[in-house]
């Protein structure tokens, strides 16, 4: 099938091209399509993650009750909880999913500026993602190195999975690297080159710019774990010794002599940092647009907002080895990267303050998506204060192996990014599919999700300030904690198994809503982006008809003095609607 | 890990630079009547501008991938087992073989800029026998290697040379990959000539990156 890009066409020709159900659902171009294919595969690994994490809370509220998780499966669910969640879910949704989907139409241009390459992106996540799966079921299983695959414990004697299970993680990270690098040359090269007329960068909405920036630091940043990845697969199948010092394990010499596990860690979080700014960024720029939406309200300071993810994008490079405080590093280098840890609560803050003084005095309506956002506003301030205590290296070494730092980096970018993932569904989900769902129980399932997550991680922060360490399959003899510890932990499962089991709620709704759902206003929400004025709702393959839309305004022109609307769409012209806000302008 | 920070600063400060130029003085909710400058692009379609952003794009994503492999080089160098490798000299004639190849490439790009399109046959083939070479004197350097008991695991170096050589020589092949779609369309006599120049264009500049990154690992290899 050969492309033929919309510009070249004649505008007079039908737009008809994908004809089949295979050309048209399966190996689609179309960016909304794959934003949707991505969307899916990356839910469906994400529940298997879910399912993980239920196991290993089973086992740590009730131990020794359920005699099928073992200490080597244990470590095997936490590996592969972790890496799905961060890698496959969080990151394929947000850029893969909501990237596609959102790019072409927020900018007003056709589709992404390489369509094949955006299919053939999609298609090698699947191959990563399927290699990942497989890695269930080779021999020895899954790897149980923990997700952040330390050597030399990755690859010795001991940890589950050191034959297939390891080096299937790694050859799906690395695949999933090279899907991500195709879609992200996309997603920049269309946010640079494919806007439409009037469209400035100045006038883009946030969701567009945390994407945007988003993916530039995801290509600076992935090339560090795919370094890692290939140095230790030759550490494991060429004997080479990049990272694994002299050990012998079990007896039995490896092989080995004076690697760097140290090494590692570096390479890792030079990566792994970022990738926490990877999934907040577009989580920040989704839930500005969210919150002006339905608070009917500009967002307060624009420009700030742009900057401060600017910002934070830079500065998540500098940041790395406060991951490593307990490596054993100079302290004068723990000063620094203390100091640029706190540095980044500056950018952040601002973004809080700005959603906060959105809100004052908004007209607020608190729909479903608006009760997300607003619960991401309430985790995300909680996860970041525990932030703001880990970065300083004295707190950071009595904490870092205790349950505080799973509480404070599951609330701040596990929670955090979750619901606004939730809430962006809820929200662009008439756009999607063209039908409404039942707000009653999106209701529902956004007060039983929040209330269980505060259920489960509010908890874990006194669990490690008693010393709970994390990481443990069973306490075993640890006469420093009182038994209350383990009813908490009791607790906490029982909290973990009511949100995992809440989620059924959004399910069956966004079922009911494909199958019987009423049909949706084409802007059931008033918004002024562009992707709610297709001629064709749901949009149709190229988006805009004959006719591309020409802007006029920024993306924030709410409750304007003197407009009898309470919003302008950005390609409402100046003949048609007031220029804005009695602040000069075009008049 | 100062040489991937040191690269990451210059990629920063470049984009830095160029968002304050796009965001400053602005003020955007004030209208404005749309003017062509505010319009960038085509529209939605493949141009030769995205084209060639994409590639810069994908040239910067390299050279961070290389620019931490360094790094992993300078940190781990630093460790007691470390013992220098003595390069073959055939490497010599292999980053030789890259230059020229450069050279002609550029030289087939003016070409096809200029319109001569009899030179563009002998060009490409050219470059393509010359990179060709490069990569089959790269394996023989393995070969070497290997036959005088360097094998991967024997140092950290040597580790180090056949990653990052066998790293380099990936991109290298999939250059070729694109040289050949091209070189095919001209050998074939299919696909415009306009169509032709832009590949052409884009190959080029991979190849001159392709040939910096060489020289710097080249050098690198050669003074540790």
């Amino acid at each position: 099938m050969s492309y033929v890009a919309f510009a070249d066409r004649d505008h007079e020709q039908e737009h008809h091209d994908p004809e089949t159900f295979i050309t048209k659902y399966i190996w689609s171009q179309d960016h909304k399509v794959i934003a949707i294919q991505y969307g899916l595969t990356a839910i469906f690994v994400g529940l298997i993650a879910l399912g993980l994490s239920v196991m290993m809370r089973l086992q740590l509220g009730f131990p020794n009750e359920f005699n099928f998780i073992n200490p080597e499966n244990y470590y095997q669910f936490i590996t592969m909880h972790g890496m799905i969640m961060v890698v496959y879910l969080l990151t394929a949704l947000f850029l893969g999913g909501f990237g596609n989907y959102l790019i072409p139409l927020m900018c007003g241009s056709r589709d992404m500026v390489f369509p094949y390459l955006n299919m053939l992106s999609y298609w090698t996540y699947l191959v990563s993602v399927i290699i990942l799966v497989a890695s269930f079921f080779v021999d020895g299983g899954s790897t149980g190195a923990g997700w952040t695959l330390y050597p030399p414990q990755a690859i010795s004697q001991g940890t589950p999975g050191i034959d297939g299970g390891i080096i299937l993680m790694l050859v799906s990270l690395a695949v999933f690297i090279v899907a991500f690098t195709m879609g992200g040359l996309n997603y920049v090269t269309t946010v640079l080159q494919a806007r439409c007329k009037g469209m400035t960068l100045m006038r883009l909405p946030l969701s567009v710019w945390g994407i945007f920036i988003a993916t530039i630091l995801g290509l600076l940043a992935f090339p560090a774990l795919l370094v890692s990845a290939i140095m230790m697969l030759f550490d494991k199948t060429l004997m080479t010794s990049f990272f694994m010092p002299a050990v012998s394990s079990m007896g039995i010499d490896p092989g080995y002599s004076g690697g760097s596990p140290i090494l590692f860690q570096h390479l890792f979080w030079f990566f792994g940092h970022p990738e926490v700014y990877i999934v907040a960024l577009p989580a920040f720029g989704i839930v500005s647009d969210l919150i002006s939406t339905h608070a009917r309200k500009n967002i307060f300071g624009y420009r700030m907002m742009v900057w401060a993810i600017i910002m934070i994008g830079g500065l998540s490079f500098v940041v790395w080895a406060h991951h490593m405080y307990v490596s054993g590093m100079n302290p004068y280098f723990g000063f620094f990267f203390a100091t640029t840890t706190l540095i980044i609560a500056v950018p952040t803050a601002i973004k809080v303050y700005n959603w906060v003084l959105t809100l004052w005095q908004g007209n607020i309506h608190l729909r479903v998506p608006m009760l997300f956002s607003i619960g991401f506003i309430f985790t995300f301030i909680h996860g970041g204060l525990t932030g703001l205590f880990l970065g300083n290296v004295t707190i950071d070494l009595p904490l870092s192996d205790t349950y505080f730092v799973v509480a404070h980096f599951h609330m701040v970018m596990g929670v955090s990014p979750v619901l606004v993932v939730l809430g962006a569904i809820y929200h662009w989900w008439p756009k999607i599919s063209g039908k409404m769902y039942n707000e009653t129980l999106g209701k529902w399932h956004f007060w039983m999700t929040f209330l269980g997550a505060y259920a489960i991680y509010l908890p874990m922060h006194y669990l490690g300030f008693a010393g709970v360490p994390r990481r443990y399959f069973a306490m075993g003899n640890t006469d420093f904690l009182p038994d209350s510890a383990q009813d908490l932990n009791a607790a906490i499962t029982i909290s973990a198994i009511f949100v995992a089991a809440s989620q059924l709620l959004f399910f069956i709704n966004m079922i009911w809503s494909l199958k019987s759902g009423p049909k949706s206003d084409p802007n059931p929400w008033d918004a002024t982006t562009l992707e709610w004025h297709t001629p064709d709702h749901p949009p149709k393959h190229g988006n805009w008809g004959h006719e591309l839309p020409e802007v006029h305004r920024w993306a924030y022109d709410y409750s304007v003095p003197g407009y009898e609307d309470d919003f302008i769409p950005q390609n409402v012209g100046a003949d048609k609607a007031p220029a804005g806000r009695d602040r000069g302008g075009e008049h | 890990m100062t040489i991937a920070l040191v690269f990451l600063g210059i990629i920063l400060a470049t984009l830095l630079g160029w968002l304050v130029k796009q965001t400053i003085n602005t003020t955007p909710w004030e209208m404005e009547a749309v003017s062509d400058t505010a319009h960038h692009g085509p529209l939605g379609g493949t141009t030769d501008k995205s084209k060639l952003i994409a590639l810069v794009t994908f040239l910067a994503v390299a050279s961070s991938f290389f620019a931490l492999i360094l790094s992993a080089y300078a940190l781990r160098m630093e460790l007691g087992d470390w013992v220098p490798l003595t390069e073959p000299q055939l490497l010599w004639m292999n980053t030789v073989m890259l230059i020229v190849a450069s050279i002609v490439f550029q030289w087939t790009r003016n070409a096809s800029v200029n319109d001569q399109q009899s030179r563009l046959k002998p060009g490409l083939l050219i470059t393509g026998v010359l990179t060709l070479g490069f990569v089959l004197g790269q394996f023989v350097a393995w070969q070497q290697l290997q036959n005088s008991g360097q094998l991967v695991s024997s140092n950290p170096s040597n580790a180090f040379f056949y990653f990052l050589t066998g790293a380099h020589a990936v991109h290298i092949l999939g250059g070729l990959y694109v040289w050949a779609r091209a070189t095919l369309r001209v050998v074939l006599g299919t696909g415009s000539a306009e169509g032709i120049r832009r590949s052409i264009e884009l190959c080029a500049i991979y190849w001159h990156f392709l040939l910096i990154v060489w020289l710097v690992l080249f050098g690198l290899l050669l003074s540790t």
